[in-house]
């Protein structure tokens, strides 16, 4: 499996591997032959508009969604049938969208849930403590009672604390204020650093294309565009994003020399 | 002085009340499933003590220590089988599964031990002997003991769902049950625990019954859960000490009814819980407000 990526060269095997995935919402087609790859270290971001299948693609590579056809590879093992807690106990640990703290659970207690299971590695509640400052002195708060930051930022932890080999982040930004975005956004080096990789979901394309390695537009449960940040031009993503001049018929840009 | 004993009457009996509807409330707190057949589990764990007890001569008082894994053991077989099965389809699927399960098992106890009530022997000691203050108030240990078993129990349930891991996790089930998946937690494995924590606890009520009064295979389903419902929904539901609240509250109530005329006692118990329905019903100790 060490086929160079053409998009790629040279960055070994792919960690997560979707091939050919299709997935529906009762009658309706959600994912269309959806297929992509994810190196070790890449943030991988997936964007589009509401209802383009983002969330849909993240939950199904979490488990929580049947694919009607098409798999999933993850360290080369074929998981399109694992269970979602096998995922997750294998390193794919999902923050999902709208936080889904346990309500009635104290901050520590929401860390420790997610540390039940966890694989050995890096990340401790400690580490995570040192990560947010805030937290340490307020763990014994019921999660309910937090903003919606600092639970977005609980609910990051919660799923830190797993040492997942690639972290899915589902709408990080969705129902927080721009300032409380940025600097969520701006720990992420710091996760990297402990050797994560990211797969994120973002309706927000200007902050995935920041934090981004790699970038996939979906419009309607199709690929309309692939490629680096830096490689693809604005129009090109607007196109993509939007479905303008046919643009969703156009599957992959064209690349030519690196930028 | 009557009524000060019926009110301690009541008190004490509500323990064994509590012991009835804690179990039914977890169940429904973890996995909104509502266990008809808890009542008829209580008469099985009954039925099983006095086997026990006619088999090996275990000390009376002791046979819960045999009855009670057992029955947890069929509550997580049962959860991770039956209930677990009716739940993929719909909360609704188990109601019908465990009305059913109850009827069997009615049905199975009526076929194999006739209808003939039967008690779990104490010996009179306990039964018999109580502490006299005055001439009027009369507390039989074996009721002290069983009000003391139900708060140790409650102080014990409350301690593993808040401290230990397994408890932290029945209650994160019970919040958000795909977020606790996403965090490795296999939700199936933790509805048995929730189960067998509450099939234990039942079955102690069962057993605790029997001794207190006889058991028979339609009592499970006339009476013990009926008064876990009423318990329940008087003390509020998903509450664990609701349930000590709901049961003393009732049993005081059908105390102080049996003291006007004996046969109010029945209803007594359900005025109240009707009374609660109306004006509070969300149960006595619920937090959340009324919107």
């Amino acid at each position: 499996m060490t086929a160079p990526d053409g998009d790629r060269p040279g960055e070994g095997t792919p960690l997560l591997e979707v091939r050919d995935l299709v997935v529906h919402h009762g009658q309706l087609k959600a994912l269309d032959v959806i297929s992509f790859r994810v190196f070790p270290g890449e943030v991988y971001a997936i964007i589009g508009a509401n209802g383009a299948g983002k969330s849909t693609l993240l939950r199904t590579i979490a488990g929580l969604h049947h694919p009607t056809s098409g798999s999933m590879l993850f360290e080369g093992n074929d998981i399109t049938r694992l269970r979602p807690e096998r995922r997750a106990t294998a390193g794919i640990v999902m923050v999902p969208e709208g936080r889904r703290l346990f309500a009635s659970l104290s901050v520590e207690e929401n860390l420790q849930v997610g540390a039940t299971y966890a694989r050995p590695g890096p990340w401790t509640l400690d580490r995570v403590y040192e990560l947010f400052d805030w937290m340490k002195g307020r763990r014994n708060q019921p999660a309910a009672q937090l903003s919606g930051g600092e639970q977005q930022t609980v609910a990051l932890g919660r799923a830190l604390v797993a040492n997942p080999r690639v972290l899915l982040l589902d709408e990080l930004s969705l129902g927080l204020a721009p300032v409380v975005v940025q600097r969520i956004y701006g720990m992420l080096p710091q996760v990297l650093e402990t050797g994560l990789t990211v797969l994120l979901v973002e309706q927000d394309v200007s902050q995935a294309m920041r934090v981004a390695s790699h970038i996939h537009c979906l419009l309607e449960g199709r690929t309309t565009l692939e490629g680096r940040p830096a490689d693809v031009t604005a129009e090109q993503v607007e196109a993509a994003y939007f479905g303008l001049n046919g643009a969703a018929s156009t599957t992959q840009p064209s690349e030519g020399s690196e930028a | 002085m009557v009524w000060v004993n019926a009110m301690i009457q009541g008190l004490l009996v509500g323990g064994l009340y509590a012991l009835f509807a804690c179990g039914l409330s977890l169940m429904f707190g973890v996995m909104k499933v509502v266990n008809l057949a808890h009542g008829d589990l209580a008469v099985v764990a009954g039925y099983i003590a006095i086997g026990i007890i006619f088999v090996t001569h275990v000390p009376v008082l002791w046979s819960f220590l045999i009855v009670v894994p057992v029955m947890a053991a069929l509550g997580y077989a049962l959860q991770r089988t039956l209930i677990q099965t009716a739940l993929d389809r719909s909360v609704l699927t188990t109601l019908i599964v465990t009305f059913g399960l109850s009827v069997v098992v009615e049905n199975g106890l009526l076929q194999f031990f006739s209808a003939n009530t039967r008690g779990i022997g104490v010996g009179l000691s306990l039964v018999t002997a109580s502490l006299n203050i005055g001439s009027q108030i009369q507390i039989a240990y074996l009721l002290v003991v069983i009000f003391a078993a139900a708060v140790v129990v409650l102080l014990g349930l409350q301690y593993f769902l808040s401290r230990s891991k397994y408890g932290r996790l029945i209650r994160a089930v019970a919040d958000d049950r795909e977020a606790a998946q996403l965090a490795g937690a296999d939700y199936r494995h933790v509805f048995g625990i929730a189960a067998a924590l509450a099939f234990g606890t039942v079955a102690l009520g069962g057993v605790a019954y029997g001794m207190y009064s006889q058991l028979a295979p339609t009592t499970g389903t006339d009476t013990i859960l009926l008064y876990a419902f009423a318990a329940v929904v008087i003390g509020g539901l998903g509450s664990l000490w609701g349930t000590l609240l709901g049961g003393v509250v009732l049993g005081v109530a059908q105390q102080i009814g049996a003291q006007i005329n004996l046969s109010y006692e029945g209803l007594a118990g359900y005025l109240v819980f009707l009374a609660v329905l109306v004006i509070r019903p969300e149960g006595l100790t619920s937090r959340r407000a009324q919107s």
